[in-house]
């Protein structure tokens, strides 16, 4: 597969994990992501995948454990309710060190909140939403491209590090259509899954525990955790990744993701359009979050505006980069254009908001 | 028997698996799980599909028999073992053999709702719910199987069926439904029901490699330490009274 196709972005989170060699699908409907889960539910049985509608979305994020634990490359998609139901065995897969994907297109919450778009689970997902305290990395795409790029991105990282990586989508993102280059992207190799349960028969006889109660038995719980942690440090030494538009020589940085931060470009055009000193830092990974290079900026004198679809969440991270806190300011869900769930925070608002701050 | 150098030459009749290891058993004094594990390693063994197994262990103590099993094996969360295995079973394209042993809350209570879905999806599974009458791990709490009368530290004056509900018939339900292949319930409590049930466990996992459905045998077993009974008494107990609420049997055999 290796086309020019103008593409929903649904359709290019599915393209993106075929092109990553990923066959297993489980998964539960809830908009508005049902087309990701349609799509597979299409594309797998041609293929000789694996596609199963299961009862719930805490019962889709367990068979992506199965069949993680059973080696192959596999994800789940939902959206914000259901991403809280999968919490539980979130929690499991990261003590078990899982490799997986799962692509959260973010809805209106809390509750049932809206069908519609929003970035309201930046916080849940890039603490590690469920009980325990543990990482996964989470990927932000911002363009149709992104959406099929970081997918491959995603399960790369999920095999080298043992990890899940979710990937945060919202509303917007997956129901706009663009151009975009359809193609396998290699990152190179991945440690082998030689841990995989398939049976003793096919493994020389070497017996493997995949187990969430790791820690009874030597190497014990601390040295567990410890390790754990020691590889969410590498990770976050080696794997942050941002994108930088018109960031060189500007006082003012808007710092968003998702469908806001395409929003934020139109408005650092309009900026410099009246020749204001604007540009902006859009993190890819928002776990591992670059910290540094707004350590960085901040150091240098730069001010931040913080654009993000909600009440503030985002935010925080940017405050804990920046020393100085009221060198940070907020535009959050507040400024919608519509107070329905249909509102959006537009480019000529974010404008309007940097000529106030510059 | 004497071979021609005149050392002595021994068969194994019978004695431990090949494939346990030395291993501390954590389970209780007179606890019925370590054997009823025992039967199903037995059975895999004598079919031939041990090495091409995978166990999924649900949270409690049923299934710490397997601890220490040549096996591959998963543990995940307190419930969802059936989707577990079944993710499992589809990484592996259905080339392997997989079954979950939980305990009776972790299968019929927490778990329910990952058990029927999977029964009726007939995944190509084996479920192996032992039936102790109560949480054995927490420390005897009622269960969805608490006999009627029945005292747990969650049921002090004895389960009231008004009030807490009734015993739960997990294998006569199952038979019910179209997606299962396979289901019983068997006990150990005397070397005949250990031999009958383990049929029960063959003929459930031969169901499975058959791909025909999801096959599940349910097995009762002791806890003396939580139904503060004398292991002999335990066992007595499941003859007298456990039994007659749980009928032995076959409830299902499909082709
Ligand atoms: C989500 C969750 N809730 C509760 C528990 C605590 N817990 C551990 S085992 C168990 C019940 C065990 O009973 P059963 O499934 O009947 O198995 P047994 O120990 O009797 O074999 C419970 C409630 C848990 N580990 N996870
Ligand atoms: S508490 Fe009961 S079920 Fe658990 S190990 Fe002890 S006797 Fe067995």
């Amino acid at each position: 597969m290796d086309e020019k196709l103008f593409i929903h972005g649904y359709e290019a989170v599915g393209r993106g994990a075929l092109n990553a060699g990923c066959l297993h699908f489980f998964g539960y409907p809830i908009t508005p992501q049902n087309e990701i889960t349609e799509f597979f539910a299409r594309e797998l049985p041609q293929r000789g995948g694996r596609f199963v509608q299961v009862e719930s979305e805490a019962s889709s994020a367990s068979f992506v454990f199965g069949a993680a634990a059973g080696g192959v490359r596999v994800m789940t998609s939902t959206a914000s309710p259901g991403w809280g139901l999968m919490q539980e065995i979130l929690s499991h897969i990261a003590f078990c060190e899982l490799p997986c994907v799962v692509v959260n297109v973010q809805r209106g919450g809390p509750g049932q909140g809206t069908t519609r778009h929003a970035q309201t689970d930046y916080l849940s997902a890039t603490r590690g939403g469920g009980h325990g305290g543990y990482k996964s990395i989470v990927l932000a795409p911002s363009s149709v491209q992104e959406c099929h790029d970081l997918m491959q991105l995603a399960f790369y990282l999920a095999d080298k590090y043992r990890i899940l990586t979710v990937v945060l989508a919202d509303g917007i993102l997956i129901q706009i259509a663009e151009y975009i280059d359809v193609k396998p992207i290699d990152f190179g190799p991945v440690p082998p899954k030689d841990w995989a349960l398939k049976g003793i028969g096919k493994k020389e006889g070497r017996f493997d525990f995949i187990q969430s109660t790791r820690g009874l038995m030597p190497p014990i719980y601390k040295t567990i955790v410890e390790q754990l942690h020691e590889k969410y440090g590498k990770i976050a030494e080696s794997e942050t990744r941002v994108k930088t538009y018109q960031a060189d020589d500007a006082e003012l940085l808007l710092i968003s993701y998702g469908y806001v931060a395409r929003c934020c470009e139109e408005a650092v055009n309009m900026a410099r359009g009246e020749g204001l000193k604007v540009g902006m830092i859009q993190p890819i990974t928002l776990w591992p979050f670059p910290y540094e290079t707004l350590e960085q900026k901040a150091s240098q004198g730069c001010r931040f505006l913080v654009v993000e679809d909600s009440m503030g969440q985002l935010v925080e991270d940017v405050r804990l980069a920046v020393e100085d806190k009221k060198r940070v300011a907020l535009l959050g869900m507040s400024s919608r254009h519509l107070a329905g769930e249909l509102g959006m925070i537009f480019p000529e608002t974010i404008f309007e908001e940097v000529k106030k701050l510059i | 028997m004497n071979d021609k150098a005149g050392s002595v030459h021994k068969e194994k009749i019978y004695g431990p698996s090949d494939y346990k290891m030395d291993f501390p058993l954590p389970s209780c004094p007179g606890c019925g799980s370590p054997s009823a594990c025992k039967i199903i390693v037995e059975a895999l063994e004598e079919l031939g599909l041990i090495q091409n197994s995978v166990v999924v262990i649900g949270v409690g103590c049923a299934g710490m028999g397997f601890f220490g099993t040549k096996m591959d094996m998963a543990m995940c969360a307190h419930g969802p073992s059936p989707s577990v295995a079944a993710g499992i079973k589809h990484a592996n394209y259905d080339d392997v053999t997989v079954f979950t042993v939980q305990g009776d809350g972790d299968c019929a209570a927490i778990g329910a709702g990952y058990l029927i879905n999977s029964a009726a999806r007939g995944d190509k599974i084996t479920i192996f719910m032992f039936n102790n009458t109560n949480y054995g791990t927490t420390g005897g709490q009622m269960a969805p199987t608490t006999l009627l009368g029945q005292v747990t530290t969650t049921t002090p004056q004895g389960r009231d069926g008004m009030a807490q509900g009734y015993p739960l018939h997990v294998p006569e339900i199952l038979a019910t439904m179209k997606g299962v292949a396979y289901s019983a319930r068997g006990s150990i409590h005397n070397f005949a029901h250990y031999q009958r049930t383990k049929k029960y466990v063959k003929s459930a996992l031969q169901k499975q490699t058959a791909g025909i459905g999801l096959s599940f045998v349910e097995i009762l077993t002791a806890c003396p330490v939580n139904w503060r009974m004398e292991p002999i008494k335990a066992i007595r107990w499941i003859e007298e009274e456990v039994t007659v609420e749980y009928p032995l049997g076959e409830f299902k055999n499909a082709d």
